[in-house]
């Protein structure tokens, strides 16, 4: 017997991972050069996942995924055109800033705030899901904080697989030190997973699923409550670019035996 | 004037591991004596003895059967007591698994804050300052904050382990009735004994790049070897091995790649930051996500036929223009010679 999850993915959008990012401090704290400019993606370990949430919806039918995504609305627009198109989903937008700097807990406010109000939630069958970091801030804070505000005590991070048994109860690998994974069983839903990879690859885009995810997605896009989001506080002393430049010694002169020599006595140091 | 509380938890045996002493020994440096130790897991009160000499003011601990297992609504339930019990206005903690997972909702139940991936904790003019990486350590801020209690998780390996010897700590234990259980954890799963994962301890890390798997000079890929290359390096040095996302992703796809491949040796934007003293890479492209990946590794060469791709731009500090597949074979060569 399949249960019918709804599946609420959390997820917004960061700097392209090739764009060159350069800190500067204004009025209300650190932010991007030309942030409104870079090109966005949709957060790498949220895009996981979403597929993952879609992949499980489609696995138990009756099944439905909402992605609630807090950014500015109109680079969230941009990024939809491309997500939109490789799983089917629902948006509920939030628009805010999505930088690195906000504070996790004002976004986590909104974002809970935003799950409460979905029509028809059911805690017994939900599930929220979302990147276990994101690529901005980096924290990997967000989704408890959004459990406990929903009062969701299972909660898993860096997860990696979900194997879901008849009646709902399920099996959950999660990514912990030494290059391994914790297995847990859970009872079932309510929980929060905060997905690593997980294992499934990027889908191709569908233009299809694109076409009836838009229909949706602009609307959505149009509603987009406007949410206030600080720095929460925090005062920054400095944000910069780590000294990363080396003096690199190109070696294209030697032979492969004279390269491995060197590369073995650097290795042994010998 | 803070109060700090060093919240530390115990592995198999009420053994402490070399993240908790870390945090011990941040805690002391940045209270002197007088901080208070919480423990929290399997036979705390032996893991206080460890550490019983650390110059903490008090041990509390929270054990019992069902706060052995890593689960983040038992974790979270005895953190708070800890805390509480404590009355700590900042709490230092290990950035394990453990308490990366449950530490943030603890901070919601205080009503506090929480900051995580701290590399370094200080105190300037009275006021606790923090350093932590942003955008996937592409850049570093020092900030503070004014909400208290303020939990920061720490990053291993950026303090010293404490190191004193152990000896008897007087335990107060904090009584916590355990919350309703729904998650059991049933077991950890290691990967194979042959399978070649991310290993935090090794001297060297080496990264295949998405080139060990195109066309050579002959126009032929050699998946083969390049796997048998690989895994020559890799048992005669006992490096760690990390990819590249585009090398992982065409293994995921299920397109003929590297078998032992994985996500979780992804470094990198969605990959891990390891840290070791070396790093050799190997047929890698691109720029930022690779540096990314790099951060924190000290000594860095590649081998590359490209002089001008992004490794040979200050990033590397040695680039060996040439073909991976001869140079590695060669140097396997000679690390047999070294072994007889």
């Amino acid at each position: 017997m399949s249960v019918a999850f709804q599946i609420v993915v959390c997820g917004s959008i960061v700097p392209d991972p090739l764009q060159t990012l350069e800190p500067v401090t204004g009025a209300g704290g650190p932010s991007l050069k030309n942030e409104m400019m870079l090109p966005a993606v949709l957060d790498p370990w949220a895009a996981h996942a979403l597929y993952e949430a879609a992949h499980l919806a489609q696995a138990n039918p009756g099944s439905k995924v909402w992605l609630v995504s807090l950014g500015p609305k109109a680079k969230l627009q941009q990024v939809m055109m491309t997500v939109a198109q490789k799983a089917p989903f629902e948006l509920i937008a939030l628009d805010g800033p999505a930088g690195g700097f906000t504070d996790p807990f004002q976004t986590a406010d909104a974002l809970a705030g935003a799950i409460e109000a979905i029509p028809g939630l059911d805690r017994s069958r939900l599930l929220i899901f979302g990147g276990w970091e994101s690529a901005s801030r980096g924290a990997g804070v967000t989704l408890q904080l959004v459990g406990e505000r929903l009062g969701i005590a299972d909660q898993f991070q860096g997860v990696d697989e979900l194997k879901l048994d008849a009646g709902g109860s399920f099996e959950v690998l999660e990514r912990i030190e030494g290059g391994q994974h914790q297995v847990s069983r859970c009872a079932g839903a309510p929980a929060v997973l905060g997905w690593a990879t997980g294992n499934l690859p990027e889908p191709r885009n569908n233009p299809q699923v694109g076409m009836a995810n838009m229909r949706a997605i602009m609307p959505a896009l149009q509603k987009a409550r406007p949410v206030k989001i600080d720095a929460g506080g925090v005062s920054f002393a400095k944000v910069a670019l780590p000294k990363q430049q080396r003096e690199t010694r190109i070696v294209k002169d030697s032979s492969p035996d004279e390269m491995a020599r060197e590369i073995v006595a650097w290795i042994t140091n010998a | 004037m803070e109060t700090i509380l060093v919240l530390i938890h115990t592995e198999g045996g009420g053994r402490l591991a070399r993240p908790a002493l870390e945090a011990v020994a941040l805690a002391k440096e940045l209270a002197g004596d007088g901080f208070v130790a919480g423990i929290v897991g399997e036979d705390a009160g032996a893991a206080a003895n460890q550490i019983a000499a650390c110059g903490a003011a008090r041990f509390l601990t929270v054990d019992g059967a069902e706060f052995s297992q890593p689960r983040y609504a038992t974790d979270a339930a005895a953190a708070e007591a800890l805390c509480r019990a404590s009355g700590a206005t900042l709490i230092i903690a290990p950035g394990t698994s453990r308490w990366s997972r449950a530490l943030p909702g603890v901070a919601a139940r205080l009503n506090g804050r929480v900051d995580t991936h701290a590399t370094s904790v200080g105190i300037e003019n009275g006021t606790p300052v923090i350093t932590r990486w942003y955008y996937r350590q592409r850049m570093e801020g020092t900030l503070t904050r004014p909400q208290r209690p303020w939990i920061v998780l720490v990053e291993g390996g950026c303090a010293k382990a404490w190191p004193g010897a152990p000896g008897a700590a007087s335990v107060e234990k904090v009584a916590v009735i355990p919350p309703a259980i729904r998650t059991e954890v049933t077991g950890v799963r290691a990967p194979r004994s042959d399978q070649q994962t991310i290993r935090p301890d090794a001297d060297l890390l080496f990264v295949a790049g998405a080139g060990w798997t195109k066309p050579q000079a002959d126009g032929k890929t050699h998946l083969a070897e390049a796997e048998q290359l690989i895994l020559g390096f890799l048992n005669r040095t006992q490096a760690s091995l990390g990819s590249s996302k585009s090398l992982v992703d065409l293994t995921g796809e299920g397109q003929a790649v590297l078998t032992f491949m994985t996500h979780l040796n992804q470094v990198g934007q969605t990959g891990s930051t390891p840290r070791h003293p070396k790093g050799l890479a190997a047929c890698c492209h691109g720029e930022e996500p690779h540096v990314v990946g790099w951060r924190f590794i000290n000594e860095r060469r590649a081998i590359n036929k490209d002089p001008n791709c992004g490794w040979a731009r200050g990033k590397a500090d040695v680039v060996y223009v040439a073909d991976a597949f001869e140079v590695v074979a060669k140097v396997n060569a000679l690390l047999d010679e070294r072994m007889r």
